[in-house]
C-alpha cells in the first residue's frame, strides 16, 4: 500500500465515519433534552463537534507521520499507521460523546475552533513571504561565499560558463574562472523597463483621463473591460507575439532605415511589455483621478479655465502622488516579468545602450540556470537565485513607496 | 459686457484648440491600445486558424510481411516522404492486431507529413522538393490529397513531429493543476479575508498580515517559482514537474489575489445585515456564516475567477519547477510529470520547424478562448453583485 493510497483510504473512510458521528451526538444531545431544560447550544454543534473531534487528532497525526515519511526520517508501515489512525478517530470520538451533556457549550468550543483555523489560514500568507525569502536568502549566501558581492555588483562580465567544473569538483587550473558580473544584466532590464514606461506611461495615463474626465458613462463601461483583456492576456502568448510578429517588424523598419537590428533586439520585448502595462497604469491612474474631489474642478471650471488647464493644472497635481505610485507599480511589474523576455529577449548580456541590439534581463538568467540540466549546487543555478534576491529587493522597495506614496494621497483627500 | 479685444480673442482659439488637443491626446490613446488588440487578435487567429485543418493523403497501403519489418515499405516508395512517420511506425502494430489485415493492400486516407501540409495552405517555408511539390500538385488535381478538419490536435498529446502533435496532454495537465491551486486556495484565501475582515483584532500581527499580502500581490511570479523549486522540491521532496507542485506553486501566487478580492466583497456588505444578526443573538461566527457570506459569494466568486484564469495562464513558476519537459502523455496522477497549455505554447514556440509555429498560435487561441470565458463569467458575477446594494 503506498501513502497515497493512504489518503484514499483515509478520506473514503473518514468521511462515512464523521456522518455516523455527527449523526450519534447530535442524537445524544437531543435525547439528553428529554429529561427537562435545554440544550445550550443548537443540536447541530453538537454533532460538528464530535466530527472535529474524530478528525481532527487522526489527521494531524497522519499529517505529521506522513510527512515524516517523505522526509526520510522514520516510515511506520502504511497499514499499521491507518490503523492507528482509525483507533485514534474512535478515541477522539468516545471522548466527545463522554462531554455531550445539556449544559455542555458545544457552540463555543466548534467556535473556538473555527477561529484557530481562520488564523493558522491567515497565517499562510505570511508563510509564503517567509519561504519566498528564505529560499533565495538560503542559496544567496552559498553563492556569495564562491562569488563576491561587490564582484556581483559591479562586474561588467558575466561567463558563468566554466563554474559547473568547479562544481563538479574538476580541476580547474588553465580555465579562465568563471566571471559573474550583473551589470550588463540589470542593464538590460533596466532599458526593457525603460522602452515599456515609455509606451504604458503616456498610453495609460492619456486613457485613463480620457475615460475619467471625458467619456461618458456607458462609453466608459464599454472601454474599460476592453482595456482590461490587455492585462488577461498571458504572458507567453504576449513573448510568442513580439518574437514572431513584432521583432521580424522591427528589423525590416531598421532596414529601412539602413539600420542593423538583432532579432532578439530590446525593442520588441520592450514595446509590448508595456502594450500589457497600459490597463494596470490606466485602471490605478483612473481610481486615483476620480479620488480628486469634484470641488477642485468646479473652482478651477469656475474661475475660467478650460476642461484640459483644468485637469492639467488642478486635476493631475492633485493626483500625482497616486499617478507616482501606480507607476512604480508597473515598473516592478515590468522589472519581474519573465516570459515576454525569455522568448523574445536575448540571451547574451550586453551593456549596450542600442535597443536594436540583443540584450539579456535577470528574469532571463533566472530561468535559463534553473531550466538546464546543471547540478543544482552548482555556482551558475545558485546564480539565479542570488539574480532572484535581487529582484525581490528591488520589487519590495518598489511597493513599499508606493504604498508610503498612496496613504500620503489618502489622508490629504479624506 | 463682452470682450472684443482681438488679443483675447486670439488667446481664447488657441487656449481652446489646446483644449480640443487634449482631449485628442487621451481619445487617441485608447485608440492605439484597441487597435493594439485589434491587430494582436487578427494576427493570432491568422496565424492559428490553419492548424485546425490538417492534410490527408489517400495512397495504396501494403499490408505485407515486408511492411511488418520495415514499415516505410508499407507505401510505395515515391509516396514514402508523404506520408507522416507516426502513421507508418503504426503500420506493423496494426497488421499484428489485426492479422487479417496481411497481404491485403487497400486505399486508405492517412496523415500527410507536415511539409504537404504546409505547401497545401500554401506558406512560405514549406521545405518541400520540388519533385514532391509537383507530385502533390497533381494528386491534388486527382483529389487525392485534401485538407481535413484537424481532430487530431484536440485528442492527441505533444509529439515531435508537428502532424502528430495536439494539446490534450496539457489542456489535462492544466485541468488538475488548475484544480490543485483551487482546492487550496480559495478555502484558504477565504478563510484568511473572513479572519482579517471578521475577526481580527487591530493590532500589530494584523497590520503585519495586511502589509504582508499587499507585498506578495507585487511580487514577481518568478519568484513563486524559486519558492516552488527550494521549498516544495528540494526541502519537501515534491516530484519535480508534478501537477502537485506546480499547484502548489500556482495555489500561493494565487491566495493575495483572492485574499483582497474577498475583502472587498465583505466590506461591501453593509454593517446593518450583521447589526440585525447580532440584534437578533447571532454569535460572530453565525453571522458571517448565515449572513455576510452568502450576500458576499458572488464577489468571492469573482475574486477566485479572476485568480484562478490568472493562474491557469501563468508560465513563468512552472518552468522553475520543470514543467516544460517533452511530456506527451497525459498525467495518471498528481505525481506524475506533467504539462500545462502555456508551457506546452512556450515550448512550441522554441521549435524550429514552420509547422509548429501554426500549432502554438491555435495553441494560444484555445488558452485565450478559455481565459477570455472565464473573465466574461467574472464580470457576470461582479455585475450581479454591484446590483444587490
Amino acid at each position: 500500500m503506498l501513502y497515497s493510497d493512504l489518503i484514499f483510504w483515509l478520506v473514503g473512510g473518514l468521511i462515512p465515519l464523521a456522518i455516523t458521528a455527527y449523526m450519534v451526538a447530535r442524537g445524544k444531545a437531543l435525547s439528553s433534552e428529554n429529561e427537562g431544560g435545554r440544550l445550550h447550544s443548537l443540536p447541530g454543534y453538537y454533532g460538528w463537534y464530535a466530527v472535529i473531534w474524530l478528525a481532527l487528532p487522526a489527521m494531524l497525526s497522519g499529517l505529521a507521520l506522513s510527512a515524516a515519511h517523505l522526509f526520510g526520517l522514520f516510515s511506520i508501515p502504511a497499514p499499521i499507521l491507518l490503523a492507528g489512525m482509525f483507533t485514534l478517530s474512535g478515541l477522539g470520538l468516545w471522548y466527545a460523546l463522554s462531554h455531550i451533556k445539556i449544559d455542555f457549550r458545544a457552540r463555543e468550543s466548534v467556535e473556538k475552533f473555527t477561529t484557530g483555523t481562520l488564523i493558522i489560514a491567515a497565517s499562510i500568507s505570511i508563510l509564503t513571504t517567509l519561504g519566498i525569502v528564505l529560499s533565495v536568502v538560503f542559496e544567496s549566501i552559498n553563492f556569495f561565499q564562491v562569488i563576491s558581492f561587490w564582484d556581483f555588483i559591479t562586474g561588467t562580465k558575466w561567463e558563468p560558463d566554466t563554474a559547473f567544473l568547479i562544481g563538479a569538483g574538476r580541476d580547474t587550473t588553465g580555465i579562465a574562472p568563471p566571471a559573474f558580473g550583473a551589470v550588463p544584466i540589470f542593464a538590460g532590464t533596466f532599458m526593457i523597463t525603460a522602452i515599456a514606461m515609455m509606451v504604458a506611461v503616456p498610453v495609460g495615463l492619456f486613457s485613463a483621463i480620457y475615460m475619467s474626465e471625458y467619456a461618458s458613462h456607458t462609453a466608459r463601461g464599454r472601454l474599460k473591460p476592453m482595456l482590461e483583456i490587455l492585462a488577461g492576456i498571458p504572458t507567453v502568448v504576449y513573448g510568442f507575439f513580439a518574437a514572431i510578429t513584432i521583432s521580424p517588424l522591427i528589423v525590416k523598419a531598421a532596414h529601412a532605415f539602413g539600420l542593423e537590428a538583432d532579432y532578439t533586439n530590446a525593442l520588441a520585448p520592450g514595446l509590448i511589455m508595456g502594450v500589457m502595462i497600459i490597463p494596470f497604469v490606466s485602471s490605478l491612474s483612473d481610481d486615483v483621478i476620480k479620488a480628486v474631489p469634484q470641488d477642485l474642478r468646479d473652482g478651477s471650471l469656475a474661475l475660467g479655465t478650460t476642461k484640459s488647464e483644468t485637469i492639467r493644472h488642478i486635476v493631475l497635481p492633485a493626483a500625482l502622488p497616486g499617478i507616482v505610485s501606480a507607476f512604480m507599480l508597473a515598473i516592478s511589474r515590468a522589472i519581474g516579468e519573465t516570459m515576454i523576455v525569455v522568448m523574445a529577449a536575448g540571451l547574451r548580456p550586453n551593456l549596450t545602450a542600442n535597443p536594436l541590439e540583443g540584450i539579456t534581463t535577470v528574469t532571463v538568467k533566472i530561468v535559463e540556470a534553473l531550466t538546464g540540466d546543471q547540478e543544482f549546487d552548482s555556482a551558475f543555478t545558485q546564480s539565479a537565485f542570488a539574480l532572484g534576491f535581487v529582484l525581490l529587493l528591488i520589487t519590495l522597495m518598489l511597493n513599499i513607496a508606493s504604498t508610503i506614496v498612496v496613504r500620503k494621497f489618502k489622508q490629504r483627500y479624506e | 459686457m463682452m470682450q472684443t479685444d482681438p488679443q483675447a480673442a486670439a488667446r481664447k482659439r488657441k487656449r481652446d484648440r489646446a483644449d480640443t488637443r487634449f482631449k485628442l491626446y487621451g481619445l487617441s490613446a485608447i485608440i492605439f491600445a484597441l487597435a493594439f488588440l485589434v491587430f494582436f487578435f487578427v494576427d493570432i487567429i491568422g496565424k492559428g486558424l490553419p492548424a485546425f485543418q490538417q492534410a490527408q493523403i489517400q495512397v495504396e497501403v501494403h499490408y505485407s510481411e515486408a511492411a511488418m519489418n520495415n514499415y516505410n515499405k508499407a507505401v510505395d516508395k515515391q509516396y514514402k516522404r508523404l506520408v507522416s512517420k507516426t502513421w507508418l511506425r503504426l503500420v506493423p502494430n496494426q497488421i499484428r492486431d489485426n492479422p487479417e489485415l496481411m497481404g491485403t493492400t487497400r486505399v486508405e486516407w492517412v496523415l500527410a507529413e507536415n511539409r504537404v501540409d504546409q505547401f497545401l495552405k500554401g506558406h512560405e517555408g514549406h521545405r518541400l522538393k520540388a519533385k514532391y511539390q509537383t507530385l502533390v500538385n497533381q494528386m491534388y488535381e486527382e483529389g487525392k490529397v485534401k485538407l481535413v478538419f484537424n481532430t487530431g490536435f484536440f485528442t492527441k498529446g505533444d509529439s515531435k513531429l508537428p502532424e502528430n502533435a495536439g494539446i490534450v496532454a496539457s489542456a489535462i495537465g492544466s485541468v488538475l493543476v488548475l484544480l490543485l491551486t483551487m482546492l487550496f486556495a480559495v478555502p484558504v484565501g477565504v478563510m484568511t479575508a473572513i479572519y482579517l475582515e471578521e475577526f481580527a483584532p487591530d493590532n500589530r500581527l494584523t497590520q503585519i498580515i495586511e502589509v504582508n499580502i499587499n507585498n506578495l500581490a507585487a511580487i514577481p511570479s518568478i519568484l513563486y517559482g524559486l519558492l516552488g523549486l527550494a521549498i516544495f522540491i528540494n526541502f519537501m521532496g515534491v516530484p519535480r514537474s508534478s501537477a502537485l507542485v506546480g499547484g502548489l506553486t500556482l495555489a500561493l501566487m494565487t491566495l493575495p489575489v483572492i485574499i483582497i478580492a474577498t475583502r472587498a466583497a465583505l466590506r461591501a456588505v453593509p454593517d446593518s445585515i450583521r447589526e440585525a444578526a447580532y440584534g437578533l443573538g447571532a454569535s460572530n461566527l453565525q453571522v458571517v456564516w448565515h449572513h455576510v457570506l452568502p450576500l458576499a459569494t458572488p464577489g468571492i466568486l469573482t475574486g477566485s475567477i479572476i485568480g484562478l484564469a490568472q493562474a491557469m495562464g501563468e508560465t513563468a513558476p512552472l518552468l522553475i519547477v520543470g514543467m516544460m519537459a517533452y511530456i506527451p502523455e497525459a498525467p495518471g496522477s498528481i505525481l506524475e510529470a506533467t504539462t500545462v497549455l502555456p508551457a506546452q505554447i512556450y515550448t512550441w514556440s522554441g521549435e524550429s520547424l514552420r509547422a509548429f509555429e501554426e500549432r502554438t498560435a491555435a495553441g494560444i487561441m484555445v488558452l485565450l478562448a478559455v481565459l477570455l470565458s472565464l473573465n466574461a463569467l467574472a464580470v457576470k458575477f461582479r455585475n450581479r453583485s454591484e446590483n444587490t446594494w
